[in-house]
């Protein structure tokens, strides 16, 4: 290596860096393995199982999203596919003795979800932006309808089902506990997790970066932008295809509802409420998601529509997503100027929050009189048991909303001051570029 | 002398709009050669036609004799030909670092590869570093590019376009919008890098253009008006009448 290498290349991490790096991944593995001993109820387990597909799959969103900068409406179609091929690859594996057993399963999902991303993906990649969005959504379509009308291969709206026990066992592992079906997706989410990122760290990674970035000039390096959208877009299709297969042996049954557009929103959701511009964005977004769409339904009727509320608000206010707000924030840590904006936060905190509880109340009256206008007017939201037809509630939901909008945007004022003073003080101590 | 570049009677139109037209060119190996011209000349359009950007209406454009018009870009870039862009066109959220990297790759043989980390690569590592200290961005190796200075910027865009090793180079307009000092930098530095390699250039700045080239062709209304050494050009009256002359009056 030549003097120059050493003194301007970016120096190879130290040992002790290096030993953080994997030190980390040992230590989520051994999280996952303790987990269900924190955690071993089932409700808890499914949950966790769920968190997990979901983490892969975002991931794998991302992929196309994040890194490549492709706009997917159809991602599920992968995912589905994986499921449905897996669930009759069960079948088959348990009717016929064949000695496959289930921790290898998923391969075939991933694999299935590779095959039609190669078949389909030749064409939807030869543009991205608006062209691809519009062809990923076309698949979807065709797809997700297809699903209802092959009967015989898709199970119409019932569905095909499979019994996950009846596969070839190693080890005398059943795989009918929720427990088991938790390890397998933790074996395969961490696996899963490795290699997507490992794959961001490849020479077809980094072209991934400037085909988002900049498609035209990657054309005059010597890539073909279209080359690298579609091996990201196979390689995406591989791991939402283990995810759909790890969903398939969750639930022991594949439906249309796996192919479809919710699916394939949901997926979109998660990725960029997380932050699509961090390789940890879309993780952090299954967790949220998943936890929120379980949680929600449990606390109101309309949990969807607090759902979009949460998008449009990530979209509006955060585009790096919870990680990207969470990420403004390092500068402000190493440098120590964090004490400047936090009061202003804690300020701010108590009129935003008025002002969220009064259009929650709001909304929920609202849906009260929309949807279940004759009956009993006493209903319950987030646990909180009301009359709907209090007019006083009314009132106070209205003064909540507008003096809280009011006096909280005084106090976001106040927090972008605090924040402009923050990072200069940062700036100062050369934390920030 | 054996040829780099060979245009044979190209044109261009867009709809019935003629930009180039019966355009033939010859830039000898190792020759730095200048285009010059008023503004709307077609010197980018022509820029665009010999690196794949578009694709002639007529006429064929060789690259060491090899036909290329009609190949896409990346083609043309991978049998040694590289451009910049007059306007600065580089991976903004990439850094310095990144950007000169991703240049460096395809050259190096890493194509598509997706089973080799990218920071365990020594050759591209050293080349990287190489072309890094060379443009002096070494203190910005880790800053985004879209966070760079105008003058900083137009030297990662010679150092994105030098970094694949290309022995034929052009660039379009590199000094555009820099101050006397900073041009001065700029064509000191296009001259290190351009070392044994074909340039073919499209400056405004006549100092510039008369310090480089080795010889100069002037485009008018995309044609060719004339082509020869800074002295012909100097002393031909054509050119004076069509392009010089406007800048003495």
């Amino acid at each position: 290596m030549t003097e120059t290498t050493q003194s301007t290349a970016p120096p190879y991490p130290a040992a002790a860096e290096k030993l953080k790096f994997y030190g980390l991944w040992v230590g989520a593995a051994i999280a996952l393995l303790l987990l269900p001993k924190l955690f071993s109820s089932g409700g808890s387990l499914t949950t966790f199982s769920l968190i997990g597909i979901s983490i892969i799959f975002a991931l794998s969103y991302n992929i196309l999203l994040g890194q490549t900068g492709m706009l997917s409406f159809g991602h599920a179609v992968y995912y589905g596919l994986g499921g449905f091929l897996v669930i009759h690859a069960i079948n088959i594996i348990g009717t016929n003795k064949l000695p496959i057993p289930l921790p290898l399963v998923p391969l075939i999902g991933g694999l299935t979800g590779l095959l039609f991303a190669v078949l389909l993906g030749w064409v939807s990649t030869q543009r991205s932006g608006t062209a691809f969005a519009m062809i990923s959504l076309g698949v979807a379509e065709l797809i997700a309808s297809s699903a209802l009308i092959l009967r015989t291969f898709f199970g119409g709206e019932a569905g095909i089902s499979a019994n996950r026990t009846k596969v070839f066992r190693l080890f005398d592992w059943s795989f009918g506990p929720q427990i088991q079906i938790y390890y397998l997706v933790a074996a395969w989410t961490l696996l899963a997790v490795i290699a997507m990122y490992a794959l961001t760290r490849t020479p077809l990674g980094r072209m991934c970066n400037a085909v988002r970035d900049n498609p035209e000039r990657v054309q005059f390096v010597g890539y073909d932008p279209h080359v690298v959208r579609y091996l990201a877009f196979c390689f995406s299709g591989f791991f939402a295809g283990i995810a759909g297969a790890l969903a398939a042996i969750n639930f022991e049954i594949a439906n249309s509802a796996y192919l479809g557009a919710v699916q394939s929103g949901t997926v979109l959701f998660a990725a960029y409420i997380g932050g699509i511009g961090f390789f940890i964005g879309p993780i952090v977004g299954a967790i949220f998601v998943t936890f929120l769409s379980l949680g929600l339904s449990d606390l109101t009727q309309v949990w969807q529509l607090y759902f979009g509320l949460i998008f449009i608000a990530v979209v509006l206010f955060a585009p790096g997503g919870i990680t990207g707000l969470l990420m403004m924030h390092r500068p402000l840590l190493k440098a120590g100027t964090f004490g400047r904006v936090l009061p202003s936060y804690l300020i701010t905190f108590v009129p935003t929050l008025a002002m969220l509880a009064g259009l929650i109340l709001a909304t929920e009256i609202i849906v009260y009189y929309a949807v279940h206008g004759g009956d009993d007017s006493h209903i319950k939201a987030f646990g909180i048991p009301f009359d709907a037809a209090n007019r006083y509630l009314w009132a106070l939901s209205a003064i909540l909303l507008v003096g809280g909008y009011w006096v909280a945007r005084k106090t976001w004022t106040m927090v972008g001051h605090a924040w402009d003073e923050a990072t200069g003080g940062a700036r100062e101590k050369g934390a920030i570029a | 002398m054996s040829t780099a570049i060979e245009l044979r009677g190209v044109e261009k139109s867009f709809g019935i709009t003629s930009v180039i037209r019966n355009v033939n060119l010859t830039v000898a190996q190792g020759e730095r050669h200048a285009l010059i011209g008023p503004n709307g000349a077609g010197k980018s359009t022509l820029f665009n036609l010999i690196s794949g950007y578009m694709v002639p209406s007529a006429g064929s454009i060789l690259l060491r004799d090899e036909v290329v018009s009609g190949l896409p870009p990346y083609q043309i870039n991978r049998r040694g030909l590289s451009r910049s862009f007059q306007v600065t066109n580089v991976f903004a959220n990439m850094s310095v670092w990144e950007n000169l990297r991703c240049a460096v790759l395809w050259a190096a043989g890493y194509r598509y590869t997706f089973w080799k980390n990218i920071d365990n690569l020594p050759e591209v590592r050293e080349r990287t570093a190489r072309i890094l200290s060379d443009i002096n961005l070494t203190a910005r190796r880790d800053v985004p590019a879209g966070l760079l200075t105008y003058a900083e910027q137009r030297a990662l865009e010679i150092g994105i376009t030098v970094a694949g090793g290309a022995n034929v180079i052009l660039l379009d307009e590199p000094t555009a919008g820099m101050s006397h000092a900073e041009t001065e930098r700029a064509v000191e530095l296009i001259r290190r890098l351009t070392e044994g390699c074909t340039l073919l250039i499209v400056e405004h700045d006549m100092s510039v253009v008369f310090g480089l080239a080795d010889r100069i062709s002037v485009l008018v209304y995309g044609q060719i008006i004339a082509s020869g050494t800074p002295e012909e050009i100097r002393g031909n009256p054509k050119v004076r009448e069509a392009y010089l002359g406007e800048e003495a009056a």
